[in-house]
């Protein structure tokens, strides 16, 4: 427990990457089994073990303290967790000579009867340090919150046994914690784990944005194009009688889509964009990702839901056929496997995602900046000779995604950076011009903190330094009126309406895409701009 | 005599009128009692000062010297007789040359404690317990989350990170008198024996802590020289935590951001003034440091200074022991 707990306590306060993956690598060398395979579980999210009540911890700890103590304890720290593992009022000082092991606790807590909870908590706070306390409630609380994806602790194992990371992609959905044949082949002691059943959900193959120059000198005979579909990618397993739709990141979303369940008439792993609307063999229109909302996140799903939202799969890619894995045959072998089962299967639920005929790129550029519908987001560009990789590979797979939109705001107000930005002012939020009160103001409208080079990012902050007129904690308010101020150009993905912004609006993904110091702050946007971008969008859909 | 006659709070801070004085003035004063040298307890501009002679050394460093018109040094331990009160000083334990004072008169007698804490701080003197009728504490870590870990535990967290990352530098903030010092003796005492970096503004007071036989080992002045700036990788650097956020910290290669202060101990402390490793160390009491003291010195009446008043005094309630808040204000904790 006590390797766990410091291994935390780092990880929430380490913000680069890299030094996240050497303490998790060190963590998953230094740690015996089965721990550090019940430590991996709970940071990759695939832990489970007995919750205990927020209540039932509160009671254990007034047990033993003043209840007004307790209270002004818990405001100035603000969390329940931590407040509980600082106050905890020990028997003794003593270090206990029996620290217990995080696997023999997970066992301990799943084996309890209902009523042994409490005594079994109470114990195991009292021979516990603080940190490892809080590690323990946190475990049990749910929600450790430490800024580290399951992906990174991959990449973590990855490097501990220097393997790919795709390799751990591959076989991640068919182990389980506390994974020691995954430990056993990474150090080198047995042979890669064999998959009991492909009936489970398989990582999916990712692909990377087209940066600048990336396909020059890459010839377009070699590639395939499709068009990238604004719903959500999802993959659908089937063998025997069992049928499982999971999100891409594995979490099982069946029960939300019988129509697609009940639809499915073939054996094998498919991986696809799901919709709502009509298949293109239906001949009606493809509808909204705002539509495709109306059905997501649901338990239940009404009859009436299925036929005013009715869901289906545009397919793209194939991973199994029946129980053979064909992930390792070429894009345009999988293709013809999967054509093959899109032809017979029903109409309605299924259809595949049509080629993008082009002969070079300049004429993709323009195919992306214009597609025939208003549902597609751009183009996707997938090497015809390449495998199934788990993971996201440059090369194999580019999206090429419609311009971004930009618009002209003010920066208002500025924070420290962390880490290696922490002596810089590096998060912006900016805002354009409205009429408030019969005048001209500017309102904030998003957030960017990232899009500039170290070279912008010296002139920003020098800027902030030399202009601040106001400080909140670690935040600068910034001197911005009509004709003084620092005007950046704002990029970002997409736009909607929003409440729980002031302005109204929120962006997707906004960063800065230029500074603009030879524009003074009038010329700036405004937010009837940004509102008519949310109305051109509704109306072009 | 009614202890609230002997000593009460004004504006200025802590009154005697008996033997007018004040202790620990906030504002110029025309007498000024000082039990340690923290800028927010020891200010410059009183005509007359009483403290002890490291506390009168340190404000001269920091002030320079005509920080006030007369200073009279005092030896810990020994009494005076100020306007009829009987004064002396006692170690607290906070920082170098920190004392507690102990006033008198008439069969009353009120400590007042300043900064003081328990644990074990090779850069001064251990706390004495001294009897009294009132005792008055300082309250900066006056809630039970506050248990202050074994600090030679902390500086091994340090001394693991420099093996684990040994190409990044470790910055230490730690405030310019006491801490620095003191985490910097905690290095050497647990075995690091390498060049220690330190920023401008601890250079004066660690040569005093070394002129007073405190051992720092090798300190350098962490200045870049032209291209060579690989001279930090993998060093200790320490320096005041304002300096951290500030473009100073520019010249070292991709720092680990460290912190030395009791208020390491909340996470979200930590997490919000972007501290990768925080380091558990306080001049301070912790809670149960505090508690103790009290039980300990079972005053009749125990006054609480700046901090976390409130908690402190619900504690005492519950332990049946006389207790308030003084509402002193302008005392931050610059010691931590």
């Amino acid at each position: 427990m006590k390797a766990f707990a410091t291994l935390l306590d780092r990880l929430v306060l380490t913000p680069s990457r890299n030094g996240k993956l050497k303490l998790l690598t060190d963590y998953f060398r230094d740690t015996p089994d089965p721990d550090r395979g019940y430590g991996l579980a709970a940071i990759a999210g695939t832990l489970e073990v007995r919750s205990v009540k927020p209540a039932m911890l509160r009671e254990l700890v007034l047990e033993r303290m003043d209840e007004v103590l307790f209270r002004y304890s818990y405001d100035y720290v603000g969390d329940l967790a931590e407040t509980i593992s600082l106050v905890w009022d020990r028997e003794s000082d003593a270090e206990h000579p029996l620290q217990p092991r995080l696997g023999a606790v997970i066992r301990e807590m799943n084996g309890l009867g209902r009523t042994e909870v409490r005594a079994y908590v109470r114990g195991l706070l009292d021979r516990l340090d603080t940190s490892s306390r809080f590690a323990f409630l946190k475990l049990v609380t749910g929600g450790l919150r430490i800024g580290v994806s399951a992906r990174l602790a991959k990449q973590a194992l990855a490097d501990l046994g220097g393997k790919d990371v795709t390799e751990i992609e591959t076989l991640w959905h068919g182990l389980a914690p506390p994974y020691e044949p995954l430990f056993a082949w990474l150090e080198g002691r047995t042979d890669r784990p064999v998959l009991a059943t492909p009936a489970i959900f398989h990582s999916v193959m990712l692909s990377t944005p087209v940066g600048n120059g990336d396909l020059d000198g890459l010839d377009p005979a070699d590639f395939a194009a499709e068009w990238k579909w604004d719903g959500i990618r999802v993959q659908l397993t089937g063998f025997g009688r069992e049928r499982r739709l999971y999100s891409r990141s594995g979490d099982d979303i069946s029960g939300t889509f019988p129509d697609i369940i009940d639809a499915m008439n073939f054996e094998g792993v498919l991986d696809g964009e799901l919709l709502v609307g009509g298949t293109a063999r239906s001949n009606n229109p493809t509808r909204t990702f705002g539509d495709l909302q109306q059905r997501l996140n649901r338990k239940t799903v009404s009859s009436r839901m299925l036929d005013d939202y009715p869901a289906f799969i545009r397919a793209y890619d194939l991973l199994f056929s029946g129980d053979r894995d064909v992930r390792g045959e070429t894009y345009v072998e999988r293709r013809d496997r999967l054509t093959a089962i899109i032809d017979s299967s029903p109409h309605e639920r299924f259809d595949l995602s049509p080629l993008v005929p082009f002969s070079n790129w300049t004429d993709l550029d323009a195919l992306r900046k214009a597609p025939p519908d208003p549902v597609i987001e751009g183009v996707m560009i997938k090497r015809l000779d390449s495998t199934y990789q788990a993971g996201r590979a440059k090369g194999p797979w580019f999206k090429w995604k419609r311009d971004p939109y930009n618009i002209d705001a003010v920066l208002m107000y500025a924070q420290r950076g962390h880490g290696k930005r922490s002596s810089y002012y590096s998060d912006f939020t900016f805002g354009v011009w409205t009429e408030l009160d019969g005048k001209d103001q500017l309102v904030p409208v998003g957030k960017a903190y990232f899009g500039f080079t170290d070279a912008e990012l010296e002139q920003l902050d020098r800027f902030v330094r030399n202009n601040t007129t106001d400080r909140f904690g670690p935040v600068r308010a910034i001197r911005a009126t009509h004709d003084f101020g620092f005007v950046v150009e704002v990029a970002f993905e997409g736009i909607n309406r929003s409440t729980r912004h002031k302005s109204g609006v929120a962006m997707r993904f906004p960063r800065i895409a230029r500074l603009r110091e030879d524009k003074p702050p009038y010329e700036a946007d405004r937010l009837e701009t940004l509102m008519a971008m949310i109305d051109g969008d509704a109306a072009e859909a | 005599m009614r202890p609230e006659k002997l000593l009460f709070p004004t504006p200025e801070g802590l009154y005697c009128p008996a033997g007018a004085f004040h202790v620990d003035p906030v504002r110029p004063v025309d007498r000024a009692l000082i039990t340690h040298g923290h800028s927010d307890h020891a200010r410059s501009g009183h005509r007359a000062v009483l403290a002890t002679r490291q506390t009168l050394d340190i404000m001269k460093l920091r002030y320079g010297e005509d920080f006030c018109e007369s200073e009279q040094a005092v030896d810990l331990g020994s009494e005076l007789d100020v306007g009829g009160v009987a004064v002396s000083f006692h170690p607290a334990g906070h920082v170098l040359g920190s004392a507690q004072i102990a006033i008198e008169k008439e069969g009353m007698r009120i400590v007042v404690s300043g900064d003081y804490k328990r644990s074990a701080d090779p850069t001064c003197t251990p706390y004495e317990p001294v009897a009294c009728d009132v005792f008055i504490t300082e309250a900066t870590f006056g809630l039970p989350v506050f248990h202050h870990p074994d600090p030679r535990a902390e500086i091994g967290k340090l001394i693991t990170s420099l093996k684990q990352f040994p190409e990044r530098s470790h910055l230490v903030g730690a405030y310019a008198l006491g801490k620095a010092q003191r985490v910097i003796a905690l290095l050497r005492q647990a075995g690091y024996g390498e060049p220690i970096y330190i920023h401008g503004a601890l250079a004066k007071l660690c040569d005093y802590y070394r002129s007073q036989g405190i051992d720092l080992g090798e300190l350098r002045p962490a200045t870049v020289e032209r291209g060579n700036q690989d001279e930090f990788r993998g060093a200790v650097i320490v320096g005041p935590p304002s300096a951290f956020a500030d473009r100073w910290a520019r010249r070292f290669s991709d720092p680990v951001a460290s912190f030395a202060s009791g208020w390491m101990m909340v996470r979200q402390r930590a997490k919000q003034r972007g501290v990768e490793l925080p380091l558990v160390i306080s001049d301070h009491c912790d809670w149960p440091e505090l508690t103790q003291t009290i039980r300990e010195i079972a005053p009749e009446q125990v006054w609480v200074t700046h901090g976390r008043e409130e908690a402190l005094v619900r504690w005492c309630e519950l332990q049946g022991i006389a207790a308030r808040p003084l509402h002193l204000v302008g005392y931050e904790d610059e010691g931590d």
